[in-house]
């Protein structure tokens, strides 16, 4: 049953993902990311992470993909026109970094493979909002701090970036012109 | 039988690799910076695989923190994405190569 449920939320987090590559309509890409990040969160139900999953579900799929969505609209983009002739080389040389890049994985899964860990799949409360609320308040109050200051500067970044007098504010911008 | 850690590793590696193939060829700026969430996506999904099969609850909430800084990169990078189409009329990588706005 589990493994036909992972079955079934991989390949629509693989079909999805290709979607997002294969679309030229940067509209399409957005919707299909979005898929992505559903199945991502069935995926992390099924690895009793129910708190990920929910967070999952309501930053990336409700948050930054509405911004990423809007500024889709805002901005009004267009399907990408023809590529230019000099940037050919561009999709065999992804396509052999694909290659060696799947390469090392399954190295490394068959390496993984040989030496078995058996996972303990008790059931216990390592995903609950509770045991993640009580690390993160306690042993790791440090990083959610920075986080925080992160934050921080993210929205002060954002909108010194998005004004419209650029860099400089409007009043350099009156001044320069 | 139960879906083994590798399986969910595997997954999330050809997560990752479709994300590094689409951040190569992709030229329009926005489905660069979605495939770079792609990419944050698929370590996530490692993150939570290992702390479910080690019972250990830390890489959750390393994946707490990648969301919130993926959250901070999407507000910055779309200002960026915004500063750039104002002052270019584009949103092609190539039309702006040159840092300089």
């Amino acid at each position: 049953m589990l493994v036909l449920l992972f079955i079934l939320f991989g390949a629509m987090a693989i079909g999805c993902a290709l979607a997002v590559v294969a679309q030229r309509n940067p509209l399409y890409s957005a919707i299909s990311l979005i898929g992505v990040f559903i199945s991502l969160a069935c995926l992390y139900v099924m690895l009793a992470a129910p708190f990920i999953a929910a967070v999952q579900v309501i930053v990336y799929a409700g948050a930054i993909m509405v911004l990423v969505v809007f500024v889709i609209m805002l901005l009004n983009v267009e399907e990408e026109e023809h590529r230019r002739t000099r940037l050919r080389f561009l999709v065999p040389a992804a396509v052999a970094l694909a290659a060696v890049l799947i390469a090392e994985v399954t190295f490394i899964l068959v390496s993984v493979q040989q030496s078995r860990v058996v996972p303990t799949s008790s059931v216990s409360d390592t995903g609950l909002t509770q045991s993640i609320g009580s690390a993160l308040f306690t042993q790791y109050l440090l990083p959610f701090e920075i986080t925080s200051i992160l934050l921080l500067m993210a929205i002060v970044g954002a909108m010194t970036l998005a004004r419209r007098g650029g860099l400089l504010g409007p009043r350099d911008q009156a001044k320069r012109d | 039988m139960e879906p083994q850690l590798s399986w969910y590793l595997a997954l999330s590696g050809v997560l990752f690799t479709i994300g590094v193939t689409g951040v190569i060829i992709k030229r329009n700026i926005i489905a660069m910076f979605m495939c770079i969430e792609l990419m944050l996506n698929a370590v996530n999904l490692t993150f939570v695989a290992f702390a479910s099969f080690f019972q250990d609850v830390t890489g959750q909430l390393f994946v707490f923190i990648v969301m919130t800084v993926a959250a901070a990169e999407a507000a910055v990078g779309l200002g960026i994405i915004i500063a750039i189409f104002r002052n270019r009329e584009t949103l092609d990588v190539d039309d702006a190569s040159i840092l300089k706005l």
